[in-house]
């Protein structure tokens, strides 16, 4: 039986990267749409995100893609949400003057400091850019095959401070510990993008591929 | 843990085909963007810069192409240069699957272009590209230079890079247009002086001939990610003798 993966598009950012990513890791039928019935009728869910997320949330409601996503995780659909997605799951973002997000996890998603430096003092670049480590403080069938302290690609200056949630499966460290992952129930997110983080990223979406939603 | 230096390979394409010429050990030069970029990304390469040198506007529909081909086969980041002008060339080059998009002249003659496309699409994928060279008047400053080095700016380059982060850049990528070719390493001073002048990430360019010119670019240069295009392109080292070395060195690097 063909597996449906539907890949959200509500016209922010490059969602080309995530469906070639996803078909690599061994995605068959990849469907990047908005249509509510075609979202509903796919086995699992990626919900992508680049850029702003007061835009980014705001033409994600405008699509109406906010009820079908919560209708979908009330099913049970797996559901996969990629750095901005996963800061729109949030309660909240302080980004953009504030702005309230979807409310899928409870936590507030905060800028890194100005003036930012690790505890030797050394200066801190944001964006945080680049490959870090993610330890894998919760067991989560998606880390399956994925060694503790992988490198994983991040590039956001938003984050979620890790003491925000206890529903954190993944951290990261810049200098204050951040949230490279959540999980709730059937819902799985990631701060750094899997579809560009090479083999481990592309082992993650092959998990996603076969997690039936249950951890 | 912490977040790696990374090493990018930079291929100069010019109408659909790498230029510089490219000469992995073993294999014979195929000047494919798609192959190349396709074969970095399975050796480990960090990141790719792809950088249209492309005269004429009428081939850009090639280079789109060139960038949806390279973005459906490679799973690290990439960034576009070249050419970019305007807030539809970006929106097209991030559409056809670039992660970040380098502004190098466009910036200098409509600084806005910045500004307006990182509120736009984000600063994380802005990304701007300076050409500099030190001022031979013993004063220590550098200028901006556009047209590959040949057109001074009269602009002085640590002030242009803080007024670029303040416009909402996310990244600098430095070339010396003095060490650009000359393999005796990057020019460390300058980079070193906007590394500390700005909050955002720089990567060096130009002047790469030896392992450890990376390692200075990081520790001297105080870079983040370093450019380098014919050391790995001639098979001079792999990507892979470049992360070891990086690695003996201290270097913070994903292996």
């Amino acid at each position: 039986m063909t597996q449906t993966v539907a890949v959200i598009d509500y016209g922010m950012g490059n969602l080309h990267s995530v469906e070639s990513a996803l078909r690599e890791a061994g995605a068959s039928d990849v469907a990047v749409t908005a249509d509510a019935e075609a979202i509903l009728a796919a086995d699992r869910i990626v919900f992508p995100g680049v850029g702003a997320i007061r835009d980014c949330l705001a033409e994600f409601r405008r699509l109406g893609c906010d009820k079908t996503l919560r209708l979908a995780v009330e099913r049970g659909t797996p559901v996969l949400g990629i750095c901005v997605g996963m800061q729109s799951l949030m309660a909240r973002s302080e980004e953009n003057g504030g702005v309230d997000c979807l409310g899928f996890f409870d936590g507030t998603v905060m800028r890194f400091p100005w003036n930012h430096s690790d505890t030797d003092g050394r200066k801190l670049k944001v964006p945080h850019m680049g490959w870090n480590q993610v330890s894998q403080n919760q067991n989560h069938p998606l880390w399956d095959g994925i060694a503790d302290n992988a490198y994983f690609y991040f590039i956001h200056s938003f984050f979620l401070p890790a003491a925000e949630s206890d529903c954190v499966t993944g951290l990261f460290d810049y200098g204050i510990k951040g949230s490279a992952a959540i999980a709730k129930g059937n819902v799985f997110a990631t701060q750094f993008h899997p579809e560009k983080s090479h083999d481990n990223g592309l082992k993650l979406l092959a998990n996603f591929l076969t997690w039936d939603g249950i951890c | 843990m912490s977040l790696a230096k990374r090493i990018i390979p930079c291929l100069d394409v010019d109408q659909g085909r790498v230029v510089k010429g490219v000469n992995f050990v073993g294999i014979r030069d195929a000047g494919d963007p798609i192959e190349i970029a396709r074969r970095y990304n399975d050796a480990g390469a960090d990141e790719i810069t792809f950088l249209d040198i492309t005269a004429s506007h009428e081939q850009r529909d090639t280079t789109y192409r060139t960038v949806e081909q390279i973005a459906s086969q490679v799973f690290i980041p990439l960034t576009v240069g070249g050419g970019v002008r305007a807030v539809t060339d970006i929106r097209r080059l991030l559409n056809a699957g670039a992660d970040k998009v380098s502004i190098n002249t466009a910036a200098i003659f409509n600084p806005d272009l910045v500004r307006e496309s990182a509120e736009r699409f984000g600063s994380q994928c802005i990304v701007v590209a300076m050409d500099v060279k030190a001022l031979d008047d013993g004063s220590g400053r550098y200028e901006l230079f556009t047209h590959g080095g040949r057109k001074p700016t009269g602009i002085e380059a640590i002030e242009w890079a803080q007024k670029m982060a303040d416009f909402g850049a996310g990244e600098i990528l430095l070339t010396s247009m003095d060490r650009d070719g000359t393999k005796d390493g990057y020019d460390l001073p300058i980079t070193r002086a906007i590394s500390d002048a700005v909050d955002i990430p720089v990567i060096a360019s130009g002047g790469v001939g030896t392992l450890d010119h990376l390692v200075a670019g990081f520790t001297d240069g105080g870079a983040d990610a370093v450019l380098a295009a014919s050391i790995f392109h001639f098979g001079t080292y792999t990507v892979a003798e470049a992360k070891a070395h990086l690695a003996q060195s201290g270097i913070a690097i994903r292996v």
